[in-house]
């Protein structure tokens, strides 16, 4: 008895010695030589794979990065700046610092504002319901309601509104990856920077119709009047093919055209007060009156000056 | 799976003749208890309601019931339950979705589990045929009995007064072995409503008879004959109702036949060789691992691909 | 003769030929009619008429936008009130011509007296001029312009010419009444195509449950005395009338995949089509008119119709001159039930391949989908012998190149599998999405080439 637990304790004891040795020399000859950067650059990387960058996972976007030596073409959107500047640090090179960005529907094609017009039997899959038809409203170019965006982001950020039939952003939970972007085959979806304190303004319509069709299909659309265009004075928002857009790096956030929008299309989010229409409405006619006064001064004496000179 | 609810209730009611009201208090546990673990977790655990499928748990209750003793005790056949929904079914996404048949994985767990319970099988003399309740083994159990200790066949048979003929009258089996004409019956009735195709029971029992037939004409002594082989233990039941099962069988043709052949031959070299009295339950999970591979292998033909 | 069949999947749906005893009436013109520049596979066709034009009907008002295209004739005389973009019947924008009617005066040199001309031109390049001047598109469903596929590439010939009579969907009717109606222009223009072919012979396949259209069509060839056009009989079977499967039920071959049925020397068109021809060739009228069934289950027979319908017609216009949409509609379908698309828009136009406004009630309605139990009815059903449920899978994975080993791009779109699937699973939904993805693959591939 005791002999026969005596040579098994031996037998695998030395198997084991052997194998570990057959291991050992197995790893050592078809060892990879990998630059250790990238491993460390992986683990800085917040592992979600979720390939928001670009590339197919982390470990790609760390190889990408040490073979370019820079960080020109990587960008992690979900690690943000905090993470982008510890691999740069790894890296030793400098990052451009961007603004940290978020998801933003556009469509306010609310089941109260855009009636139905027909019922959707296909696959639930907006994919499939955008190649089938012009969907179950009037809009051509609104949220088809299906939940791709939901289904593709890996953060669980998006949730349907069942009220509204539209996607929400919880925007504590949304890294900006892209993925609801790509997701959504009428591309409503689009990455916005947050905004100071989580203030920004913006269009919520695509539709491209003309005013009065698009207004015929929901009542929330932009309809292009080119109000807001009109309104503000930083240059930010182009009107393009029957719809308004406004470019986030030059909006300054004074909300007028948020006010003049006759169709409540523009949607200010983030801000501490709600908008109050009137007293914007005011000061944009105060502004016009002072303006207008201004002009017919400048204007005369020039009248002035041709008459004397003809 | 509604048809297979119909299909199966000839077998039932026979059971239920033979066997009394402790067959009927077997088969209401375990349809109960399936269906409503099924709810249970697909409400609770996993929390997708929709994933409750209703009638294919009910049909796994009723598979399930048919190859317990009537002597199964009710917390017995709850395990059961839970083997089969919880870990067959369920954990691996709910219907559609598992590799093994749910009914035969409860079988084979509650067979190694409680083998005592799992091998008590009375006599069908409880029920309304006749009076006396008796309990004893299987045929297959008598013979692997006897072969053990050394006797040939036709003694074996002999001395437990079993003939060709009784066998086909009254063998004793779980609730759903014991009646061939019954489960030929519903059957048929999935084969006319197309809602199985015959290829692999027909591949099954062709398996089974072939080598009974062979290894019964080299040795009748050692080796038991193709009747024998092909109304005793779960065959029937196995290839009619388990082996069918569409999620864990292949889906073409010729696939299905691989698949019948490969469960003919592994229950008669477990029946012949192996151990255990009866392998149909072993044999179909064995052939369940095998699915996704012969799905891979065999492929409808295809248009202008010749 | 046995009744011939294609050899791989199909399903037998109920037949409800509802209308088939309804003779083909002429719709009195509407107000207004909007040609759709979409009617055809291939470019978008370009007006060549501006708003404030006074057009006359069969005057070209649009004409090729590229190889694969085709002319567009106005349907009637009127003028050309705006050019734009109206929603067509799954309601995208699509560019229109909308002409308002005023009387009905067609453009010179169109035969409108119905006498049948039997004496077949003898220049097969005057023939094909005449059928692409003439805007001659298929109208079995695909609407593939008529005088490119009667054209082979160099090198491919003709071995027989296959005349699609099959009508293989339930409901649809237009087809069978034409081949009552109109027989001997169908055999015509059979008789027109053999000769730009050079001389192929001609099946015309029917389907069992026709015989009335069988006999009428045989007696017809026989009067005429064309050599080398027979009619077969088609086994009663869905897709009958697919051009894959009439080939393999007719001339016993395949065409291979991403091959062309002039590959095989097939060349297959519709009985409609036929017509078509007889008209563009012997008429040298347009293609402005066409048939079209307005049946259901949940209209009265009384109010079934077979409609000589002129393009551009509004279907609301033709469905509220045959009485309205009838109560317990729940679903209203341009084409078959298997094939064709459900409206989500009633007032687009009609276009060259309209076959039919369907009423269906709240039987044909979508059940809730179950999860796949891999039963694989759906790989029995295929007409192409592909296997839906693993197709489905794939896609749900993105496995793009498994998709295209397991032949995704093979897929007629013919609605088999869903109809035969017992778990209700969108299998047609879906493999038209990966269909799409791997022609794209495959596409990239053959550009980088």
């Amino acid at each position: 008895m005791t002999n026969t637990i005596i040579w098994t304790v031996a037998i695998l004891t030395c198997l084991g010695l052997l194998l570990s040795l057959v291991l050992f020399w197995v790893a050592s000859k078809f060892k990879v030589e990998e630059d250790p950067r990238i491993d460390e650059i992986e683990k800085t990387l917040p592992g979600a794979n979720c390939g928001g960058c670009g590339f197919a996972g982390c470990r790609a976007f760390a190889d990408a990065a040490v073979k370019a030596g820079n960080l020109d073409k990587n960008y992690c959107p979900v690690g943000g700046s905090e993470v982008m500047n510890k691999v740069a640090a790894i890296l030793g090179c400098e990052v451009k610092e961007s603004a940290p960005m978020v998801a933003v529907v556009r469509c306010n094609g609310s089941c109260a504002n855009r009636p139905k017009i027909n019922d959707y039997q296909g696959a639930e899959s907006c994919k499939v319901k955008a190649a089938l038809y012009g969907g179950d409203t009037g809009c051509l170019f609104g949220c088809l309601g299906c939940g791709d965006c939901v289904a593709a982001c890996a953060f669980g950020a998006l949730s349907m509104n069942p009220e509204t039939g539209l996607p929400v952003v919880d925007e504590s939970k949304c890294t900006a990856c892209g993925k609801c972007v790509a997701a959504c085959p009428k591309r409503i979806i689009e990455l916005r920077a947050k905004g100071p304190r989580g203030m920004r303004v913006f269009v919520s319509c695509t539709n491209k119709d003309k005013g009065p069709v698009a207004r015929k299909a929901c009542s929330a659309a932009c309809i292009g009047c080119g109000l807001c265009e009109k309104t503000c004075t930083h240059g930010a928002i182009t009107v393009a093919d029957n719809v308004a857009y406004i470019d986030f790096a030059k909006c300054k956030l004074c909300r007028e055209c948020e006010a003049v929008c006759p169709t409540g299309a523009i949607h200010g989010v983030g801000f501490p007060k709600p908008l109050d229409k009137e007293a914007v409405k005011k000061r944009i006619a105060d502004r016009k009156a002072r303006a207008a006064e201004a002009a017919k001064a400048a204007v005369q004496p020039e009248v002035k000056k041709e008459e004397s000179n003809g | 799976m509604l048809d297979v609810v119909i299909a199966l209730l000839p077998a039932l009611l026979v059971s239920f003749l033979f066997y009394g009201w402790s067959e009927l208090l077997v088969i209401a546990v375990s349809a109960v208890s399936c269906v409503g673990l099924e709810w249970l977790i697909a409400r609770f655990v996993m929390k997708r309601p929709e994933l409750f499928s209703g009638s294919s748990a009910l049909v796994t209750g009723l598979l399930l019931a048919m190859n317990l003793p009537t002597t199964s005790p009710w917390w017995m056949i709850v395990v059961g339950a839970v083997v089969a929904i919880g870990i067959a079914k369920m954990s691996f996404g709910g219907l559609g979705q598992n590799i093994f048949n749910p009914a035969i994985t409860a079988r084979v767990f509650l067979l190694i589990s409680f083998p005592v319970q799992m091998t008590n099988w009375a006599m069908p003399t409880s029920g309304f045929i006749a009076a006396d309740a008796v309990s004893g083994a299987t045929p297959l159990g008598i013979i692997k009995e006897g072969i053990k200790s050394g006797l040939p066949i036709p003694e074996i048979l002999e001395a437990n007064g079993m003939s060709a003929v009784s066998i086909l009258r009254d063998i004793g089996g779980s609730g759903g072995e014991i009646s061939a004409v019954a489960l030929l019956v519903g059957f048929v009735y999935l084969l006319i409503r197309k809602v199985v195709k015959p290829w692999i029971p027909l591949s099954i029992i062709c398996t089974i008879a072939l080598i009974s037939l062979i290894f019964h004409g080299i040795d009748p002594d050692r080796f038991t004959g193709v009747a024998f082989n092909l109304v005793t233990g779960g065959v029937l039941l196995g290839a009619f109702f388990m082996a069918t099962d569409y999620v864990t069988s292949p889906v073409s043709n010729w696939g299905g036949v691989v698949f019948g052949v490969g469960i003919g031959l592994i229950v008669m070299m477990i029946r012949y060789f192996g151990s255990y009295p009866e392998g149909m339950s072993f044999a179909i999970l064995i052939m369940n691992c095998f699915v996704p591979l012969i799905n891979r292998a065999f492929h409808q033909k295809k248009y202008g691909r010749a | 003769m046995a009744k011939l069949t294609f050899s791989i999947g199909g399903i037998h749906p109920a037949d409800k030929k509802l209308a088939k005893d309804c003779k083909i009436e002429t719709l009195p013109l509407p107000p207004k009619v909007y040609v759709s520049m979409f009617q055809h596979l291939g470019a978008m066709a370009k007006p060549v008429v501006t708003v404030g034009d006074s057009v006359k009907a069969g005057q070209i008002i649009a004409e090729p936008g590229g190889f694969i295209s085709a002319y567009i004739h106005s349907p009637v005389s009127g003028k050309v009130t705006a050019i734009g973009p109206r929603k067509d019947l799954a309601g995208f924008n699509q560019m229109h011509i909308e002409i308002e009617v005023q009387g009905d005066e067609w453009a010179e040199g169109i035969d409108l007296s119905p006498e049948l001309v039997t004496a077949i031109p003898e220049d097969r390049d005057f023939i094909l001029d005449r059928i692409k001047m003439n805007g001659v598109v298929g109208l079995g469903g695909a609407t593939f312009p008529t005088h490119v596929k009667l054209n082979p590439p160099p090198g491919k010939t003709a071995d027989c010419l296959i005349l699609n009579g099959a009508e293989c969907e339930p409901f649809l009717t237009s087809d069978f009444r034409i081949l009552l109606e109109r027989t001997d222009e169908i055999v015509v223009g059979a008789a027109i195509m053999q000769k730009v072919l050079g001389g192929c012979p001609c099946v015309i396949g029917i389907e069992e449950n026709k015989p009335e259209a069988i006999e009428a069509v045989r007696a017809s060839v026989n009067r005429l005395g064309y050599p080398g056009i027979r009619v077969a009989t088609l086994r009663k079977r869905y897709p009958q009338g697919g051009e894959k499967q009439l080939i393999d039920a007719v001339m016993h071959r395949q065409v291979r995949s991403g091959g062309l049925p002039i590959d095989v020397g097939a060349v297959v068109q519709n009985v409609a089509t036929s017509l078509a021809v007889y008209e563009a060739v012997q008429k040298n009228k347009p293609l402005v008119t066409n048939t079209l069934t307005v049946t259901g289950d949940v209209i009265d027979p009384a109010r079934q119709h077979n409609y000589l319908f002129r393009i551009g017609m509004p279907l609301s216009y033709i469905a509220e001159y045959a009485g309205g949409v009838p109560e317990g509609t729940v679903k209203i379908v341009s084409g078959g039930p298997m094939m064709g698309k459900a409206i989500a828009n009633l007032d687009a136009a009609t276009v060259k391949g309209s076959s039919s406004i369907l009423y269906l009630g709240s039987s044909t309605l979508r059940h809730a989908a179950t999860p796949c139990i891999s039963c694989g009815r759906c790989a029995d059903a295929c007409p192409m012998g592909l296997e839906p449920f693993l197709l489905k899978r794939l896609y749900d994975a993105q496995d793009i190149e498994a998709l295209e080993k397991n032949a995704a791009q093979d897929c007629i779109e013919c609605g088999c599998c869903q109809y035969s699937c017992p778990a209700y699973v969108p299998l047609l939904d879906n493999i038209r999405m990966a269909k799409a993805q791997v022609m794209g693959v495959i596409r990239a591939r053959n550009a980088k080439k």
